[in-house]
């Protein structure tokens, strides 16, 4: 049996993979959030989900355009104030994972979501940090997606917005109380994860009918590849038939609104 | 005891040239109908903080009201760019507008020590990050006990706090439901706040545990139905997710942009 897909469902289905029922999961609007909610619809029912506005637990129905939604809060169990979210919840320890997307991404796993450029005189200004520097530094760990090109997959970053490993793979040596940071990120070419001992993020899975050379050709330095390279699993019919009905509900959802 | 005033008045009284105005607001309750009357009255100079601008900041930094931001994270959710804000910022227009960036943990942060009448917050953040060198305002202190290195940023302590929320009652006590955001501790930080509300009722409804506002906790309140607008007050209306999406096309070009806002700011005065 063969199934049709596009590389979006390949990561969006990739990225869902990585959650698991017993994780609490910090949720990036975007990508994130559609890996995150095609988790809990398909093999993580339990999975917890947390968005920054406050919302604690929640399902939604449709996947919300912004991170605060009415359907987060009133399908979640609970919803606090915006500083409990950051100091209770987020820097007390209770996230296991922070699911973050990103405008650009270097070698080291380091995030841009600031501007293209010089800062005092942006040739694009992007819309800046908002949760993500501390997310990444006070989760346990933090699952990065993010398409694929040359545009966003840069050697380093104009801007460190939010640290993966720094600029030189040690940013997180001997810091007390940080997460593990970037344990893998998901394209739609391919999953990577950080060489344990230089940071630098590597590829260990490619995902079906992609060649290396798409993913050399789509990144901005000398990418490398684990000497175990793997084929990532293609989505299964119920993993493509819930990330579709969830996306036709999303957008009928907001299209429909006055 | 909070006065009931006009929206019109209570702009017209209590924000005034040159001031720093925080309007918030996560996404939920933000106050639109304040920010429209605040363009219509032409408020200048204005240092605007607030953790997500929204469309909120970037019509009212198209229509030139702002000289500062002071803000966490600048975008039109699920959609882009703030096109005004990104032009202000780019392009210098319609003013040159000075930026200040924190991230969210540490503006939340520095609204609660604001609300706690403390100079200053601490936290465990922008470890690795460049924004410190972009912001002189975040310093990095060791704890005394511990030794730890750790985060500081100046408390907010705004001249004037802007929220809507659901209901006041004939006391001008308020009661905030759903997504709270900062609400509670950006009144409680400024030197006055202005609360507009959905409706003024004689009981509140609140459970035991709700977060209400004491009266003598505000400044002024005015009634401004609908004042949340394409943002949503829950129990009332839904976020209008399509404006959203439209406001990338309306707010893309200068032309668009001031044809948007005279047809539905200058024209249309208060409901």
């Amino acid at each position: 049996m063969s199934l049709e897909f596009t590389s979006s469902e390949m990561m969006s289905v990739t990225a869902a993979r990585a959650l698991t029922n017993d994780m609490t999961c910090f949720v990036g609007i975007g990508l994130p959030s559609e890996a995150a909610n095609l988790a809990r619809l398909t093999h993580a029912p339990d999975v917890t989900l947390i968005y920054e506005s406050g919302t604690l637990q929640t399902k939604p129905d449709v996947l919300p355009l912004s991170i605060g939604d009415g359907e987060l809060c009133e399908s979640a169990l609970t919803t606090v104030s915006v500083p409990e979210m950051f100091r209770y919840w987020l820097q007390g320890g209770h996230i296991s994972v922070g699911f973050l997307g990103t405008a650009q991404i270097d070698r080291f796993a380091n995030l841009n979501t600031t501007l293209i450029g010089d800062y005092r005189e942006p040739k694009v200004r992007l819309p800046g940090g908002g949760g993500a520097p501390e997310i990444a530094t006070n989760a346990k760990e933090v699952f990065i997606t993010v398409k694929h090109s040359r545009r966003t997959f840069v050697k380093d970053v104009d801007f460190v917005t939010t640290v993966g490993f720094g600029r030189d793979g040690k940013a997180r040596d001997n810091v007390p109380n940080i997460g593990r940071g970037p344990t893998v990120v998901i394209t739609d070419l391919c999953s990577l994860k950080p060489d344990p001992e230089t940071k630098e993020l590597v590829v260990i899975s490619l995902h079906p009918n992609v060649t290396r050379e798409d993913v050399i050709e789509a990144t901005g330095w000398d990418i490398r590849f684990a000497d175990q390279l793997e084929t990532t699993p293609a989505p299964t019919a119920e993993e493509l038939e819930v990330l579709r009905a969830l996306k036709a509900r999303t957008h009928s959802h907001h299209s429909g609104q006055q | 005891m909070a006065e009931f005033l006009s929206l019109q008045e209570a702009v017209s009284k209590h924000i005034n040239n040159g001031d720093t105005v925080a309007m918030e607001g996560f996404t939920h309750l933000i106050p639109f109908a304040a920010g429209h009357e605040i363009i219509r009255q032409e408020k200048r100079d204005l240092t605007l903080i607030r953790m997500t601008p929204d469309l909120v900041y970037d019509q009212m930094i198209g229509a030139g009201c702002a000289k500062k931001l002071i803000f966490s994270w600048g975008g039109n959710p699920g959609v882009g760019s703030l096109h005004r804000l990104r032009d202000a910022v780019e392009k210098g227009w319609p003013n040159k507008l000075e930026i200040l960036e924190h991230s969210h943990a540490a503006m939340a942060c520095a609204y609660e020590a604001g609300a706690a009448g403390l100079p200053l917050a601490v936290l465990r953040g922008y470890v690795g990050s460049d924004l410190p060198k972009v912001n002189d305002q975040i310093k990095f202190i060791e704890c005394p006990f511990t030794g730890e290195r750790l985060a500081a940023v100046p408390s907010v302590r705004p001249d004037v706090a802007v929220i809507h929320a659901q209901r006041a009652d004939r006391n001008g006590n308020v009661v905030i439901e759903g997504i709270v955001g900062i609400q509670k501790e950006v009144v409680l930080a400024a030197k006055r706040s202005l609360v507009t509300v959905e409706e003024i009722v004689d009981d509140l409804g609140a459970s035991v545990n709700a977060c209400v506002l004491p009266s003598w906790a505000i400044t002024a309140v005015a009634e401004a139905p609908k004042g949340a607008k394409p943002s949503y007050a829950l129990g009332y209306y839904d976020r209008d997710n399509a404006f959203y999406k439209d406001w990338d096309g309306i707010a893309r070009d200068r032309e668009t942009f001031q044809a948007w806002l005279n047809d539905n700011v200058f024209e249309k005065g208060v409901a």
